[in-house]
C-alpha cells in the first residue's frame, strides 16, 4: 500500500501528462506482481471492489472523531474520504505493519463478504498512515481522481517494455487484473500475450494532417475522399454473442450505447464513427458533435437520453468478417466488401459513410469549403492501395480539415500553467462584447461607455510562440486588477484574434455559446478593445439546428 | 490557585495581551513602552517598541529582520532566567518553536499564568525543545486545531523530497519555506538525512540563515542562488525559497522547476492545491492536533486561553477533560504558518 498511496499522492497534485506518465512508469518499474497489476488495474478503471457509502464512512468518522470535531473537520478538509483518512486514529494496539500490501488489499476484497468488508477496512486503516489510510478510502469509494485516464497508464506500461501503446491497446481485452502475462512480456519474460481471437481491440488506422501545399505531389487518381464526421471514431467488434464498443482509446464503451450494442448481432470487426442522428421523415440528420457529448464517459444511459439523443454508426471500415482478417487488402477491395456486408447487414442505425466522387483537387477543394454543415470537420483522403495499419502510419490517410473560423476577443482572465509554464500567466479566458440587459443592474466593472459589457466566450492556453507567451505573461502582471485565488482579472485591454473550428450553444458560459479547440492566432496589440467581435457575430456562426 | 485569578491582572487589550502588574505587552501588534516577545516571527516581533525583554536568539533575529536600532532597548534574559518587572517575575522558557522561541511565565502573587506564544513538541536541531511549566492558566495557540491535523514524523517527509529528486533527476526541486525558522529546520532535516549537496537560496534566507550559523546551528553548506552562474540550470539541486517565488518569475532559470512546499497546511489537499505545490511536504513549526491536548495535560492548566487558530474544535476537546477554555481574539494575529 506503501508505494501505491505515494503514487497515488504525488499524481494527485502533479498536473502535467508526462510527469505523470514518469511516476506511474517508476512505479510499474519497481512494484513487484502483483500488487503493479493491481494498480494498473485501478488506474485504468478496471478494478471492481464493494463499494462504501458515505454515510459509512461518516460513521466511522463520528466513531473516531465524535459528531462535533468530525463535523467541524469535515467543514474544513471539504471531502469525506480524505477527512476521514486523517482523523482516523489506530487503536493503540494495533499491530503497526509497514507491509499491508495493495494485492492483500484487493485479493481480501473481492473475497469478503458484504459484512466482512467493515471490519476488514478497519483493520487495515489501523495499520496505515493517513496517506495510506486516503488511498485506500479513494479505492474503495469509486473513482480515484488523480488526473489519470486509461489510456495514460496504459502508455506508461507500455513505456516500460519499451514497446508502442497499440501493441498493448491491441491485447488488453484479452488481460484480466493483475495481468501477469503482460507483465511479463513488458519485461522481457515471456512472448507478447495472444488478442482475445476475434473481440479483441484491434489498433485503429489514423491520418496525417494534410500539409500547406502537400497535395500538388499526389495524384487524384491515387485516392479515394470521404468526409470526415464530427463524432467519436469507434470500433463495433461482434460475434453474435458478446459484444463491444471501443472507442479511440480501447475503452469499451458498450454500456452507454445500448442503441447501438442491441444492433450488433453480427460477426464482424468494423471501424466508424459513432454520431447523434435524427430521423426526419425520410432523412437522417447528423447533430452536432454537443448533442453526442451528452452521451460520452457515462456507465448507464436513461430511457429519456436514449429518445432525445439517438446514437448512429457511420462505417468507414470492415476489420473482420465472420473471423477472416481483412487488414491487409487495399483500401478498395475493403470498401467493396463493406458495402456487400452492409447490403447484407442492414441496421436501422448503421450506415456507410459515403465517397466522395472526384477528378481533380480543385473540386474537393470548393466541397470542403463549403463543408459548414454540423457534424462534418473536413474530409479524408485515403490511397487506393493502403492496407489498414495500426496507428498513424505516414503516406496513406490524410486528414484535410475544413477552414477555422477567426474572432477578436479580449482577454478577461488568466491563469498561470503548469510545468515548464508554471511561472507564466498562460491560460487564458477571452470575451466578447453584448447589450447589458436592463435587468441585470449590479456593477459590471467590463462594461463600457457605449452600455456594452464583455461575456466569457472560451478559454485558450496555445497558438502564441514563446516570445509572445512573455509578452502575455508581462501584459497579465501590468494589468491585474483583482485576484481570486489563482485567477487574475484583467483590465480589458487586450484584443486576441482566437481560431476556432466552430460554435455551438451551451448553457455552461454566460455567453450561452462554447468555442471548440479554440486557440490563440494573432495578438492585437493595437486593436482597440471597443473593436472586438459581439457575441451575436459568434451565434451566426453556429452550427447544425437545434444544440444544447 | 492561591493568588488572584489572571483574568484580574491578564488582559487583552487593542494592542495585544497586556499584564497590568508587570506594566508590560506580550507580542503587542503595535509599539507599546514595555514588551516582552516570545519570538522572532512578524506578527510576534516588531520594531519600535520602547523597551523589549527577549531571549539572546530572537534578539539576534530581531537585529537582523528589522536592525540594531528597532526598539529603544533590547533586554536579553536568557532561558531560565528570571527577571522581576513591576510586582511580577518574568522568566522566558524554550518553547521549541524556533531559535529563541520562548513561553513567557508569569507569576504574581502566587498565581501562574504560561504564555506559550508559538510552539511545537518534536525534535528541532535549531532550537531547544518545549519544557512544560505547571500553571493556573496556560494560553496557547491553535494553528492546527483540528483532529485532521497530525503532522507525520519529519523525516519521511525529508524522505518523500529526496524519492522526488530521484525519480526527477533531471529537475530543480523549488521548496517554498519561511525565511525564519522552516528555512533553517528543513537544511538541518536535510542533513540528518544524509543529503550533503549544497542546498541553494533565494536571496531572502540568506541573512537569516546567517543569524542561525552565527548562533551555532550547522546546517551544512548553503550558497546563495545568485551567486551561481547564470548558465547553471541547477539541474537535481535543491533550492529554498519564499513560498511567494515558487512558480514566480524567478524560478525561469531553473531546470523545469517541482514546486514543494513545507508547510503543516499541506496535511491538507485542497490547501496543497492552492500553493501550487506538486509536492507538498508537511513539516511544521507548531504543535499539531494530539501534542496542543497533550501539552495541555502536561502543565495541567484547569483554564486554557486560545489566541488565534482554529480555537472551536480545541475547546470543544479540552472543555470535555473537565477544564475550562475560552478563546481570546486578539488583534495582528496571522492565521497562516510562519
Amino acid at each position: 500500500m506503501k508505494d501505491f498511496a505515494r503514487l497515488l499522492d504525488a499524481l494527485s497534485f502533479q498536473p502535467g501528462r508526462n510527469a505523470k506518465l514518469r511516476l506511474i512508469e517508476a512505479y510499474l518499474k519497481l512494484a513487484p506482481d502483483p500488487d503493479r497489476g493491481w494498480a494498473l488495474a485501478a488506474l485504468t478503471g478496471a478494478l471492481s471492489l464493494p463499494n462504501a457509502k458515505a454515510a459509512t464512512l461518516r460513521e466511522l468518522g463520528a466513531q473516531q472523531a465524535g459528531e462535533e470535531l468530525f463535523a467541524l473537520s469535515y467543514d474544513y478538509v471539504g471531502d469525506l474520504a480524505e477527512t476521514l483518512a486523517l482523523v482516523w486514529q489506530p487503536t493503540k494496539d494495533a499491530p503497526r505493519r509497514n507491509d499491508l500490501s495493495l494485492s492483500a488489499v484487493v485479493e481480501g476484497l473481492q473475497q469478503a463478504s458484504r459484512r466482512e468488508v467493515l471490519p476488514l477496512l478497519t483493520g487495515w486503516l489501523d495499520q496505515l498512515n493517513a496517506t495510506e489510510r486516503w488511498a485506500l478510502l479513494k479505492l474503495i469509494t469509486g473513482g480515484l481522481r488523480v488526473g489519470v485516464s486509461a489510456r495514460l497508464a496504459k502508455q506508461a506500461a507500455a513505456n516500460v517494455g519499451q514497446v508502442p501503446v497499440e501493441e498493448v491497446e491491441e491485447i488488453w481485452h484479452g488481460l484480466t487484473p493483475p495481468y501477469g502475462e503482460l507483465f511479463a512480456w513488458l519485461d522481457g519474460r515471456a512472448a507478447r500475450p495472444d488478442a482475445l481471437a476475434a473481440l479483441a481491440f484491434r489498433p485503429l488506422m489514423l491520418a496525417h494532417p494534410l500539409a500547406e501545399g502537400e497535395l500538388v505531389n499526389f495524384d487524384p487518381a491515387e485516392f479515394r475522399a470521404e468526409w470526415k464526421w464530427d463524432g467519436i471514431r469507434v470500433q463495433l467488434a461482434s460475434d453474435g454473442d458478446t459484444r463491444r464498443l471501443y472507442s479511440r482509446g480501447s475503452d469499451d464503451a458498450s454500456g452507454a450505447f445500448p442503441d447501438i450494442v442491441n444492433q450488433m448481432d453480427f460477426d464482424a470487426v468494423l471501424d466508424g464513427e459513432l454520431l447523434v442522428a435524427h430521423r426526419e421523415a425520410d432523412t437522417l440528420r447528423i447533430a452536432p458533435f454537443n448533442e453526442l457529448q451528452q452521451r460520452l464517459n457515462r456507465k448507464s444511459v436513461t430511457a429519456k437520453m436514449l429518445q432525445d439523443f439517438p446514437a448512429h454508426a457511420r462505417l468507414y471500415a470492415i476489420l473482420f468478417e465472420n473471423g477472416e482478417d481483412l487488414r491487409a487488402l487495399p483500401f478498395e477491395a475493403r470498401r467493396q466488401r463493406l458495402e456487400q456486408w452492409h447490403a447484407k447487414n442492414r441496421r436501422p442505425r448503421f450506415d456507410v459513410s459515403e465517397l466522395i466522387e472526384f477528378d481533380a483537387w480543385a473540386e474537393l477543394e470548393k466541397l470542403r469549403e463549403s463543408a459548414r454543415a454540423a457534424s462534418i470537420e473536413g474530409l479524408m483522403l485515403k490511397r487506393r492501395d493502403s492496407p489498414y495499419l495500426a496507428g498513424r502510419v505516414k503516406g496513406h490517410w490524410y486528414k484535410w480539415k475544413r477552414d477555422t473560423l477567426t474572432a477578436d476577443c479580449v482577454l478577461m482572465y488568466a491563469q498561470r500553467g503548469h510545468g515548464k509554464r508554471s511561472s507564466f500567466y498562460s491560460d487564458f479566458t477571452f470575451g466578447c462584447w453584448r447589450p447589458i440587459k436592463p435587468s441585470d443592474d449590479s456593477v459590471n466593472r467590463s462594461a463600457d461607455a457605449t452600455g456594452r459589457e464583455l461575456v466569457p466566450v472560451g478559454k485558450a492556453y496555445s497558438g502564441y510562440t514563446d516570445e509572445e507567451l512573455k509578452k502575455l505573461d508581462k501584459f497579465v502582471r501590468d494589468n491585474t486588477i483583482d485576484r481570486f485565488g489563482p485567477v487574475r482579472v484583467l483590465a480589458p485591454k487586450l484584443v486576441v484574434e482566437i481560431e476556432f473550428d466552430a460554435v455551438q450553444l451551451s448553457t455552461r458560459h454566460k455567453s450561452g455559446l462554447a468555442m471548440r479547440f479554440p486557440r490563440f492566432h494573432r495578438i492585437r496589440w493595437d486593436k482597440p478593445v471597443a473593436e472586438a467581435d459581439e457575441v451575436e457575430v459568434l451565434k451566426q456562426l453556429i452550427d447544425g439546428r437545434s444544440a444544447i | 490557585m492561591s493568588g488572584p485569578h489572571p483574568q484580574t491582572w491578564l488582559k487583552t487589550t487593542p494592542s495585544g495581551l497586556y499584564c497590568e502588574p508587570g506594566g508590560f505587552h506580550i507580542d503587542p501588534a503595535r509599539p507599546v513602552d514595555k514588551a516582552v516577545i516570545t519570538h522572532g516571527h512578524g506578527d510576534h516581533a516588531r520594531a519600535g517598541h520602547g523597551s523589549v525583554l527577549a531571549t539572546p536568539g530572537t534578539i539576534a533575529i530581531m537585529r537582523t529582520r528589522y536592525g540594531g536600532d528597532c526598539a529603544g532597548v533590547l533586554q536579553a534574559l536568557e532561558y531560565g532566567g528570571s527577571l522581576k518587572m513591576g510586582e511580577v517575575a518574568v522568566r522566558l522558557v524554550p518553547a521549541g518553536h524556533i531559535l529563541g522561541s520562548a513561553q513567557v511565565v508569569l507569576e504574581y502573587k502566587g498565581s501562574r499564568a504560561v504564555v506559550s506564544g508559538d510552539f511545537k513538541r518534536r525534535e528541532d536541531r535549531t532550537c531547544a525543545p518545549f519544557e512544560p511549566v505547571n500553571c493556573d492558566v496556560f494560553v496557547t495557540e491553535a494553528t492546527f486545531g483540528l483532529p485532521v491535523f497530525r503532522h507525520p514524523p519529519d523525516r519521511d517527509e525529508i524522505a518523500r523530497l529526496l524519492h522526488s529528486m530521484r525519480t526527477f533527476p533531471d529537475r530543480t526541486h523549488t521548496v517554498g519555506v519561511y525565511a525564519l525558522g522552516k528555512c533553517q529546520r528543513v537544511l538541518t532535516l536535510l542533513r540528518a538525512a544524509d543529503y550533503h549537496d549544497p542546498v541553494y537560496l533565494h536571496g531572502a534566507l540568506v541573512p537569516l540563515t546567517g543569524t542561525y550559523r552565527a548562533q551555532g546551528v550547522e546546517m551544512g553548506e548553503t550558497v546563495p542562488v545568485s551567486q551561481v552562474d547564470k548558465s547553471d540550470d541547477l539541474a537535481g539541486k535543491i533550492v529554498l525559497c519564499p513560498p511567494s517565488a515558487l512558480g514566480d518569475r524567478w524560478t525561469r532559470r531553473f531546470a523545469e522547476p517541482v514546486p514543494v512546499a513545507a508547510s503543516g497546511w499541506m496535511r491538507v489537499r485542497a490547501r496543497a492545491r492552492q500553493g501550487n505545490a506538486e509536492l507538498p511536504l508537511i513539516i511544521s513549526d507548531h504543535a499539531d492536533w494530539d501534542e496542543l491536548l497533550q501539552t495541555v495535560e502536561d502543565v495541567n492548566a484547569p483554564e486554557v486561553w486560545i489566541t488565534h487558530g482554529r480555537e472551536e474544535a480545541l475547546i470543544h476537546a479540552i472543555s470535555a477533560t473537565g477544564r475550562r477554555a475560552r478563546a481570546l481574539s486578539l488583534v495582528g494575529r496571522e492565521d497562516e504558518e510562519t
